[in-house]
């Protein structure tokens, strides 16, 4: 690990104008990401500004939904009342992701800016453009069963490994940043991007912004809503692929209003607006489904290693439209305690 | 920087570097959390930190100033008095201990995993996000999962937790 200073600023202000004036100055938060890379020397910042100890670790009811406090830990926002009931897909995203332990230190800013585990990134022995611009992409030609199947480039093919931001995608969360200039929203869908020539640049936060609260509006929609995650073993392993997923019926059992993103997939948490349009106003039996996934997967790139995840989103996105309407026509998988059967 | 380790005030100055980990072996002299992967994917360095169950391979030292760190030494009672931690008894009865190198780090996480579902923390395979939790193996296996035994110590392991949560 290189020598580094450490700051922890009373103020959120403070930390914003730490980090701002110094190219080589970071922020942390929960660490749980950040310290693995100091290791690995994958990150090698000269500075660390340490926002964990801020007071923003508050969830609160708005009149608009709910504000969640950047250093608000993952154990304790998945086990929020609120969350359980208003927004039951967040809830289950966080619960997917990580260990007991871990989720008992990991942040809500914190996850959202958490990088990529795409393993020629971690290994600093390989080239890998986005960790050092320029130098080439191993994954590309090597392992590659983790990569990107849409909106890659020839300069990256890494996936976001974030579960909470896929669940927050799909339910239209707005992302609360401060800079020196003050306070600006981003929602959700604008944060991430995709690589093109610079996979270096992750988000459309500049150096220095902070996340200091992720807002979620309350609607009918998320209170119906639930997440899917695949992966190698049972539990602790990133996904597979992933899918967030809320769905409401009219009185005729078409679909009223529809949200999906999936995971493990883009650079990004991936909203499937695509899928969404196609099965509004449809009756979701699963050859609408399946039609609804190929359309969104259109323009997607599947490589031998990456070929599983066309019929494993079809899958996931399947299972989880299930489990929330309570099986769909012609297919009853016995998984109606799950949140939209009640 | 001051960390309360096992009820007792320790004084450390150490390198921003130094992780909790390091600190807490190295410096405090307290070998209980034990050094496994050392990049979080194993759990043998759990403690509790502050009551709730912690990771210190993952954190900084100097990020934890003032925090109440219990590790695996300090759940039982005084030595001269014999007395074991429930938990840690029930490892014994259950052979939950085999090699013994993740044990810390598996009763600390049993600890903080009961006191998590307790208060009624749902986990991954909770099928209803509001109803009560109830410790069923699976609730067990999966609230334990970020703690890894390589000799396969996970049926006494399973044991012990059953009997700790009064099943």
């Amino acid at each position: 690990m290189r020598p580094l200073t450490y700051a922890a600023p009373a103020t959120a202000a403070e930390a914003v104008s730490a980090v701002r004036g110094d190219p080589q100055a970071r922020f942390l938060g929960g660490g749980t990401n950040l310290v693995d890379h100091l290791k690995l020397g994958v990150s090698t910042p000269g500075r660390l500004v340490d926002i964990s100890r801020l007071p923003l670790d508050t969830v609160e009811q708005t009149e608009a939904g709910v504000r969640i406090g950047t250093n608000v830990r993952n154990s304790d926002l998945a086990a929020y009342p609120l969350l359980r009931s208003g927004w039951p897909g967040v809830s289950r995203a966080l619960l997917a992701g990580a260990s007991g332990q871990i989720r008992n230190q990991a942040t809500t800013g914190g996850n959202l800016l958490q990088r990529t585990r795409c393993v020629y990134f971690q290994d600093v022995t390989t080239p890998c453009n986005k960790r050092e611009p320029g130098s080439g992409c191993s994954a590309l030609e090597g392992y590659g069963r983790y990569n990107a199947v849409l909106g890659a480039s020839e300069a990256c093919v890494a996936t976001h490994p974030s579960d909470l931001a896929v669940a927050l995608t799909a339910l239209d969360a707005v992302v609360v940043v401060l800079g020196s200039d003050g306070e600006r929203r981003v929602p959700m869908v604008e944060l991430h991007t995709l690589p093109g020539h610079h996979p270096e640049i992750e988000t459309t936060l500049s150096h220095g912004e902070l996340i200091t609260a992720v807002e979620l509006p309350a609607t009918p929609l998320a209170r119906r809503s639930t997440y899917v995650k695949t992966r190698d073993r049972a539990s602790y392993a990133f996904a597979l692929v992933s899918v967030a997923a809320a769905v409401t019926l009219d009185d005729d059992g078409a679909v009223a209003d529809i949200a999906l993103a999936w995971g493990g997939v883009a650079h990004k948490p991936w909203r499937a607006a695509r899928a969404e349009a196609t099965l509004r106003g449809r009756r979701p039996d699963e050859p609408a489904i399946a039609a609804a996934v190929e359309k969104e997967l259109r323009e997607a790139a599947f490589g031998p290693h990456t070929a599983y995840k066309r019929p494993l989103l079809r899958g996931a996105t399947t299972e989880a439209l299930s489990r929330l309407l309570g099986g769909l026509d012609g297919k009853s998988d016995g998984t109606s305690e799950q949140e939209g059967a009640r | 920087m001051t960390l309360r380790i096992d009820g007792t005030d320790h004084e450390l100055t150490v390198d921003t570097r130094t992780t909790l980990l390091d600190a807490l072996r190295e410096r405090a002299g307290n070998t209980s959390p034990k050094k496994g992967c050392d990049h979080g994917q194993c759990g043998s360095c759990t403690v509790l930190l502050d009551g709730r169950r912690h990771l210190t391979c993952l954190a900084l030292a100097v990020a934890y100033d003032g925090a109440e760190i219990v590790t695996a030494a300090g759940l039982a009672g005084p030595a001269d008095e014999g007395d074991l931690h429930p938990v840690q008894q029930a490892f014994i009865t259950h052979d939950g201990f085999q090699c013994g190198y993740c044990t810390p780090g598996q009763v600390c996480s049993a600890v903080g995993m009961l006191e998590e579902a307790g208060r009624g923390a749902p986990s991954h395979v909770t099928a209803d996000l509001e109803a009560d939790v109830d410790l069923t193996d699976e609730e067990i296996r999966e609230r334990m999962s970020g703690n890894l035994c390589r000799c396969g110590a996970y049926a006494g392991i399973l044991g012990a937790i059953r009997e700790s949560a009064g099943r």
